[in-house]
This record gives C-alpha cells, structure tokens and sequence, in this order.
C-alpha cells in the first residue's frame, strides 16, 4: 500500500506552519527561531522530494540537496550573529531585542 | 547549449577576483588591507562592467539552461556593479572613522553583488534560490559589521531572522510551482501550464501553483521591503552602519526588483490577471506606508526606509502594468532611484559633529549656512525623489505612471500621484529644516574626497538628466524589449 502525494504535501504544510508559527510567538529565546527556520526549510524539503518522487523527475532531489547546503550556511551565519549580538547585550531573549522600536 | 561558459564570465571573473583578494587581505599589512582590497575590489567591479557593456546582448543560456545572460540582466548587472562599487567607495572614511576598517567589508559586498548578479541571471528556480542566498548571506553579516555596537549587531539579528523567514517562503513557493507545473526551467513553465495559441487564450494556472506564485510574491515582498512585508526595514537601516544601509537601500533592491520583474514577465507573462491583483495591492499599500508612516520621523535613516518603501510602492506599479512599457519604466525608475539614493547616503556620511555621525533630521538644522554646495546637493535629492520637474525623479515617476494608465491602471496612477503628493511633505521638510531652521553646533569641515566626490556627481546627474536622458533611456529600453519577447 502506498502513501499518496496529498499526506507528505500535508505533513510539509503543518510543519511549515509550526516552523512560521515558531517565530511569530515564541516570546523566549533566540534559538528557537533558528529551530523555526530548519522546521521551515526541512518541511519544504519533504515538499521538493515528495513532488520529485511522484513527478519521476530527479529535479527536486537535487534542489533538496542545494537546500540542505545553504541551510546548514544560514545556521553557521545566524549564530555567529547570535554570538556577537550576545556579547554586547548580554542577553538572547526575544523580548530584550528592543533598542530600535519595531 | 553544450558547456560554454562565456555567457557566465562577468560572475566567474568576479567570483576568482572575490578568491583573490581574500587572500590579499590576508597576506597584506593589518593597516593597509582594507585600502588594498577596497581598491582592488572597485577595480574589480569596473571590469566585471566592462566584460558585461563588452558581451553579446542576444539572449544565451548556460550552466544546463538555469542562467541566461541577455540585455535584461545586463543592464541590472551594470547598475548592481556601479551601486557596490559606489557602495565601497562610500564606506572607507566612515569604516576608518568608526575604527572598523576591515578588509571584509569590501569583500562581503564583492560576494553579495556576485548573488544579485546570479539573481538577475536567474533562468530557474535553483538559480534564482542560490542566488538569492548569496546576495542574502554576506548582507545579514554586513548590518552586523560593527560588531561591538548594540545596535549594528540587533539590526543584523532582526535582518537575518525576517530574511530567512524570506527565503523559506520564497522556496515554499517554488516547491509548489515545481510540484504543479513539473520542472524547474522558467523557459518551461510557461509552456508547461499550456501556454496560449492564436484560437484559445491561456488557460487558468492550477490553484496549486497560484498558491506558489503568491508565496514566492510575498518572499520577493520581503526582500524589496514593500508593504506588508517592511517590518524590518526601519529597524535594520537604522542600527546597520550608514554605507551597509546605502548598500541594501540600492543594490539588494534593484536586485530584487529585477528578479520580480523576471519571475513574473518571464515564466508567468501570459498569466498576468491572476498575479496583477496581488502586485496592485502590495504597490499601493508601500505606497501609502511610504508616505505617511515616514512623517513622523526624526532619524533621516528611519525616513530614508520608508522613503524606500514608498519608492519600491511606485516601481511595482510599473511592475502591474504587466507591458513591455510597464518593464521599461521599472528599469528606468530603478536606475534613477539608485543614484538619487546612493547621493542622499552620501549627503547623509557628511553630516559629522567632533568626529561624531549624526543622524538625526534636526541635525541638520542649520547646514545651508556651513556648507552650501553639501545643503543643495541634499536639496536635490529631496526634490528629485518628492517628483519634482525637472529633476530626474519626476521622469521615473512619470514613466511609471503612464505604463499604468496605458495598461488600462488609471486609478492607480492617481492614487500615486496623491500619495507622492503626501510624501513631498516630508522631503520638504528637509529642505526647510537645512535652509530655515537656527543652526546648532557647527559640522566638521573634514570630509572625506570619495564620499564628497559621489555626492557631488550623482546630485549632478540627478539635476542634468533631463539634459541627456538619451542613453539610459535606450538601454533601458532595449534591456525591457529583450524581456518581454
């Protein structure tokens, strides 16, 4: 028996909309909106290969791949900043970033 | 299509010299690298034009069909190349003053221009993805640069958080399109949804990839700052050091813009009616924002972002219009705004107090008096981005605004002109405060020659365009034509 297309693209939608929800409400810490962002980009890769799988195209894997990559660089980057911003305020939480009203 | 590589030399040529001086930075004096690779980098970005105005303007596919280099992307690629270079330029004094002359300044830019350069190429989904991801990367660390001030550093943590949000909504939308429509190649997908023939119009997009069309609308949103997708916008430019804020204020927009304008002429140009709506409503929303949200405004950076937002608001109009008049106009307007906006940067580095930036608007209280020629080069810029004739703004707006009433838009076109009516409130009240208001303390009479050099020659190209508009407005011109095909 095997599993239709509409499950995964429901499974990458609900776990695209926690990954959105996870930065808009999360009032705690910093960190957990990097998490939101892989759960964002994890779920459109459930997206690329599910489509890829069902379409018998290659395509979508490999954008998978790409993905993989660059999500890994945007971690690397994020927390750099988190670092740096870390030492200056000496705090991550969401609520403490407030100097510029916004 | 084979492998040749010649289409991509502009990108690889930078790319090598971005290697390069990587390691000349490295291997240079602490005290001299940021001069060197600043220098080197400019020269850099001088050539990478060249190779560009040099090559073959006729449509050329390469890399497997996910770049295509033709008159569109040139004409982009030369206006990015001359914002970054600019953009470099306008950094040094203030780098050095702020003790923060880093040779990775002009590096970061260098690499961020490569991915808006790859953007405007982009011919494919994975392309265009890439490289929105490498105009993105270096920019985030770019508005973190001055990485002991509070500030800089929670401009580039707001920037990054709302950016990556961008992308992932963007790529949402491409995973959908890709789902419904099969394949990654816009040169494809506009076929793929059956495109129109002489006897039936085209057919309607599948629900699925309207969805996708939408979410990759709204990620484009986020990175040109347009309404309702601005919220980083005052907070990043305020707290990024003032050349980084030029930096995103020109190039990563008009990169942006050209990307939209690709996506949505390109592979989606038959199916205007079900993205116009959608691009009407961001349009009149930053529109609107731009104008009012602006007024209240006491730091000119803050005013200069909603100033944007209003800007990119009057762009997508010509976006809406969905012609090969609507596209010329967006490129002219682009072209315009980039080097009004690079000069009131400009304007903007010069306002120094002991040593000291000042940013804020009643700062500059007082300026026609110490320094006239620096007090009329701002007063053009406020004049020319209000719409005012002759200056070169008006002829952008004007344009703009004539390829919406063509395309049948005529509402919206008056409903810019009220909303620029509003805006020229707030520029005006530059002007008054520089010429009208009792000066306080005195500026600094140091300047630095660059940034007075480009302040100087993009106030001048602003008031004489009207005198010459002839080349911009061909290759702008041929660059729309060879788009919309």
């Amino acid at each position: 028996m095997s599993i239709p297309l509409s499950h995964y693209l429901v499974l990458a939608a609900i776990i695209f909309t926690i990954g959105v929800f996870g930065i808009f409400l999360n009032r705690k810490n910093v960190i957990i909106i990097l998490m939101s962002i892989e759960l964002i980009l994890l779920a459109i890769n459930i997206n690329f290969v599910s489509f890829s799988a069902y379409l018998g195209d290659l395509a979508g894997q490999v954008f998978a791949m790409f993905i993989l990559t660059v999500a890994a660089a945007e971690a690397a980057i994020g927390l750099a900043i988190v670092v740096v911003y870390f030492r200056n305020r000496g705090s991550i939480e969401v609520e403490d970033i407030n100097l510029m009203k916004g | 299509m084979g492998f040749d590589l010649t289409p991509v030399l502009p990108e690889l040529f930078l790319l090598v010299a971005g290697l390069v001086l990587l390691v000349v930075g490295v291997l240079t004096r602490e005290g001299e690298a940021a001069r060197v690779v600043a220098t080197l980098s400019v020269l850099a970005l001088v050539i990478g034009s060249i190779i560009i105005a040099a090559s073959d303007k006729s449509p050329q596919l390469a890399l497997g069909g996910h770049y295509v280099a033709d008159g569109f992307s040139a004409f982009l690629k030369i206006l990015l190349f001359v914002g970054a270079a600019l953009a470099i330029l306008l950094a040094q004094g203030f780098l050095h003053d702020r003790r923060i002359a880093r040779f990775e300044y002009s590096l970061l830019v260098l690499f961020s221009t490569l991915g808006m350069s790859m953007m405007v190429s982009a011919n494919s989904f994975l392309a265009l993805y890439m490289g929105l991801e490498l105009s993105a990367l270096p920019l985030y660390v770019l508005a973190a640069f001055d990485r002991d001030n509070l500030r800089s550093t929670e401009a580039g943590l707001k920037y990054f958080v709302l950016g990556a949000l961008a992308s992932g909504m963007l790529l949402y939308g491409c995973s959908l399109v890709y789902g419904f429509a099969g394949t990654l190649s816009f040169d494809v997908l506009a076929d793929a949804f059956g495109a129109a023939t002489a006897e039936r119009p085209p057919a309607l997009l599948p629900l699925g990839a309207v969805v996708g069309l939408v979410f990759i609308i709204a990620g484009l949103a986020f990175k040109l700052a347009a309404v309702p997708f601005h919220m980083w916008t005052p907070d990043v430019y305020e707290g990024s050091p003032t050349p980084v804020t030029a930096f995103l204020a020109t190039a990563s927009k008009v990169a942006a813009a050209g990307l939209a304008v690709r996506v949505l002429m390109h592979p989606f140009g038959e199916w205007t009616a079900q993205w116009q709506q959608v691009v009407v409503l961001i349009s009149i929303a930053s529109m609107l924002l731009g104008a009012f949200a602006a007024i209240g405004q006491a730091n000119i950076k803050r005013l200069m972002a909603y100033s944007g937002i209003g800007h990119i608001g009057y762009a997508l109009v010509g976006v809406a219009a969905g012609s090969e008049r609507g596209v010329y106009a967006v490129l002219v307007y682009l072209a315009i705004y980039l080097v009004m906006t690079l000069g009131t940067f400009g304007c903007i580095l010069l306002m120094r107090r002991q040593g000291q930036y000042v940013e804020q608007i009643s700062d500059l209280a007082g300026l026609s008096r110490q320094r006239p020629m620096a007090a009329a080069a701002l007063g053009v810029f406020m004049f020319s981005q209000a719409g005012i004739p002759p200056l070169a703004g008006f002829f952008g707006k004007l344009l703009v605004f004539l390829a919406a009433v063509e395309a049948g838009l005529t509402w919206l076109a008056v409903l810019g002109v009220l909303s620029s009516c509003v805006a020229a409130f707030y520029y005006l009240r530059i002007v008054k405060v520089m010429y009208f208001d009792e000066a306080a303390e005195p500026f600094d009479t140091a300047v630095h020659p660059a940034v007075t050099g480009i302040t100087a020659i993009t106030a001048l190209a602003t008031l004489f365009f009207i005198v010459w508009p002839g080349p911009l407005l061909r290759a702008a011109g041929a660059a729309a034509a060879a788009l919309v095909r």
